[in-house]
């Protein structure tokens, strides 16, 4: 059998059904046993797209993605979706040509060095030399993508690897790396410290990152803080850990949480930090204002996150899941009213801000009443996403997915790909601005191709709106970042065979959105922001 | 900022010395030396590294180590109770008139001549960092050509050894 059947065989073995890529010279042997298999190939318009599409397709099948390129550039253009899984620890498998390994290092025509390119944003990546390693490498690569702390993984094969001939394919059936054994029980003495610091407190709380949903911890999160009453609070990437109605939520941390949020951390006095490396953008708001007895519950399953960024009294070193599960069993309900009461008393709602056009909080807040109880929405970077962030309702089978660790503009457009091809049935809301939706416009041809029936937000402030106020803040001036030659994007939509509607005031925003979701097929709703809008709205 | 030396079995694969010297630099740790070589498995490599810093940033190479894959073991050993060894080749300037007493410092501390021209002598020697650098500080007296040094190698005193697996935490 030639090798890339086998490859392809190897992926069948690993459960993949849908890869999403785009051809070249130096992976034609793949394509070729591409086409004679199962496997659902999704012909992306650019590279980075694919890497996003497998990133949206992972998170909400909880499956490994697959994204496919070619050698050089093909492999290049993937480099920014790769970095973008590793900062969010998105478990991904890249395949990439490369040249003849004979010819390697020898400057060939479409010859990068990928492997290297990628090394400080992968979790672990292969040059494959020898073609009876392919079974092996594709095992491991799907189990340490998958494992542990997800991430992305990089294969890179030479054509003429691709070519070879395999005797006979022996899938091994396990994996052992005797350098990758990762941690997934909580250690009990730690436990049984964990639990005694929190039946001490008086003032505790939660902090839930996305290793939450990683670990797809929610309904044991849930049961955690109905048992004990301890309040909650979650970092962007932790948006959907709790639902927003449960009467222990308080709301989004950080830079651009809520500022209640954000008081409750400085007056706990136990901190329960679960899957979150509390990065600068998180802890930023906060750090400075902890108070001095504060005591510290670090679960993670990377050891290198616990005492990273904060201090830590109790690290806890383990999958979300099974930590809170171990948890659940010993812990008992801890008397939390009066804490409860008093962050509920400094929960402020701020009014909303009168405009003439549409007021985009009233818009996320209206389409987030009218979607499913399991709908997903992917939020692009920018000020559309912090507004997606901060107003969307969550709930328990919801999902809401955005890049938080590397903020790649450009990502809601391909993710929601990803997203709907896992789900199809689930409705898929990728909200974008105007800046981030030009930088993966050419992914209309995808959705239109593939008939997505995705639901596109788009904010147009013809601006680049978070830079726009980060400037105004800084320097009083702004610097390029007017996008007043902004297309007709209702037309160009059209081109794509995609239907849309713009809205210009609040009133309006109703009648779209029910005309958008009665849609079959993809649906764009372009809604015309103020250019002054702010991001803490 | 403190000085560890840190004992780190690899797997013997091309590409581990550029993840584990690329860590160190991206992640802004000083190396003061790194040397390579095969164990007693000839799949596994030990490597061992000079390292400066605090508490903080020891534990944090230690753990960003331990998360590369083709990492097996780190081992921080500990100078008390360990042998340190270097092999230095210093090419030192040499006169009629300054030959003869350069050998005399080259028998005091025990090192091998391995070559001779008549501009210079090669001088060979293992040691300790301090005897190296002892030696390399008096040969500056008469004039150095080129200092060649492999970097510390470590090893723990008595029957202990640092094995090649991983103990996985859960058993
Ligand atoms: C690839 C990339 N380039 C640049 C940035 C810096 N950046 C962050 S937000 C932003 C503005 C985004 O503008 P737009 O997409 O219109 O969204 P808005 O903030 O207006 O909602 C920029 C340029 C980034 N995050 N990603």
């Amino acid at each position: 059998m030639k090798a890339s059947e086998a490859i392809v065989k190897c992926l069948i073995n690993e459960n993949v059904d849908t890869v999403f890529g785009y051809p070249g010279g130096h992976i034609l042997e793949v394509y070729e046993a591409l086409r004679k298999s199962k496997v659902n190939h999704v012909l992306v318009r650019q590279e980075q797209a694919a890497a996003h599409c497998a990133n949206g397709y992972a998170r909400v099948s909880g499956k490994v993605g697959v994204c496919i390129a070619t050698s050089g550039p093909g492999a290049t253009n993937l480099i920014t979706g790769i970095a973008t899984a590793y900062m969010d620890s998105i478990p991904l498998v890249a395949i990439t040509g490369q040249v003849n390994s004979m010819k390697i290092g020898r400057d060939m025509f479409q010859e990068a060095d990928i492997t290297g390119a990628t090394e400080s944003f992968t979790k672990h990546s292969y040059l494959v030399k020898n073609e009876n390693d392919l079974p092996r490498i594709i095992k491991e690569a799907f189990y340490i993508a998958s494992t542990g702390r997800p991430g992305p993984v990089l294969i890179d094969i030479p054509s003429d690897i691709q070519a070879a001939k395999i005797k006979k394919l022996a899938i091994p059936e396990t994996v052992n790396i005797r350098g990758y054994k990762p941690t997934t029980k909580g250690h009990i003495g730690q436990v049984k410290r964990a639990i005694k610091a929190i039946s001490e407190s008086k003032r505790p709380l939660i902090i839930a990152g996305g290793g939450v949903i990683l670990s797809h911890a929610q309904n044991e999160l849930l049961q955690f803080v109905e048992k004990t009453g301890i309040p909650l609070v979650h970092t962007l990437m932790g948006k959907g850990s709790l639902p927003t109605l449960n009467r222990h939520y308080f709301g989004m941390i950080g830079n651009h949480g809520f500022s209640g949020a954000n008081r409750a951390v400085s007056k706990a006095d136990l901190l329960i930090i679960i899957g979150t490396r509390v990065a600068d953008r998180t802890w930023g708001g906060v750090s400075d204002k902890i108070s001095e007895g504060m005591r510290i519950i670090h679960i993670d399953v990377d050891p290198a996150e616990i005492g990273k960024n904060v201090g830590t009294h109790i690290p806890l070193v383990g999958d979300a899941k099974t930590i809170l599960t171990q948890m659940i069993d010993r812990i008992e309900k801890i008397n939390t009213d009066e804490w409860l009461s008093e962050l509920n008393s400094d929960k402020r709602a701020a009014g909303k801000r009168a405009t003439d056009l549409v007021n985009p909080r009233h818009a996320i807040e209206t389409i987030s009443k009218k979607l499913n109880d399991d709908a997903v929405i992917v939020a692009d970077v920018g000020q559309n996403q912090i507004w997606a962030a901060r107003y969307f309702e969550d709930k328990i089978d919801r999902r809401f997915l955005t890049s938080g660790g590397l903020g790649t503009m450009g990502y809601g457009l391909p993710a929601a790909i990803g997203a709907k091809i896992a789900a199809p049935k689930r409705q898929v809301l990728a909200v974008v601005g105007d800046g981030g939706f030009q930088m993966s416009l050419q992914e209309l041809g995808t959705i239109s191709h593939k008939k997505l029936g995705i639901i596109i937000l788009l904010f147009n402030n013809s601006r680049l709106g978070m830079v726009r106020e980060l400037q105004e803040r800084f320097y009083g001036k702004v610097n390029a970042v007017e996008l007043d030659k902004n297309p007709d994007f209702i037309k160009l939509c059209d081109a794509y065979k995609i239907k849309g509607i713009r809205v210009t005031t609040d009133s309006e925003l109703e009648d779209a959105f029910d005309k958008a979701i009665r849609h079959k097929g993809p649906f764009l709703v372009e809604c015309v922001v103020d250019p002054n809008e702010s991001t803490l709205i | 900022m403190n000085r560890h030396v840190l004992s780190v079995l690899v797997e013997n694969q091309s590409g581990v010395l550029s993840r584990v010297s690329g860590l160190f630099s991206r992640r802004g740790y000083n190396i003061d030396s790194l040397s390579v070589g095969e164990t007693e498995d000839p799949k596994v490599s030990r490597m061992t590294i000079v390292v400066r810093g605090d508490d903080y940033i020891l534990e944090q190479i230690k753990k960003q180590l331990n998360k590369l894959i083709d990492v097996i073991k780190i081992v921080e050993v500990n100078p008390q109770q360990s042998v340190f060894r270097e092999l230095a080749m210093i090419k030192v300037n040499t006169t009629m008139e300054t030959r003869a007493s350069v050998i005399e410092i080259v028998s005091i501390f025990r090192a091998n001549i391995v070559d001779v021209s008549s501009e210079t002598l090669t001088v060979e020697m293992t040691g300790d960092e301090s005897k190296i650098e002892a030696f390399i500080n008096l040969m500056n007296n008469y004039g150095i050509a080129e200092v060649v040094r492999t970097g510390l190698a470590a090893i723990e005193r008595g029957s202990k050894q640092i094995k090649n697996q991983k103990v996985n935490e859960e058993e």
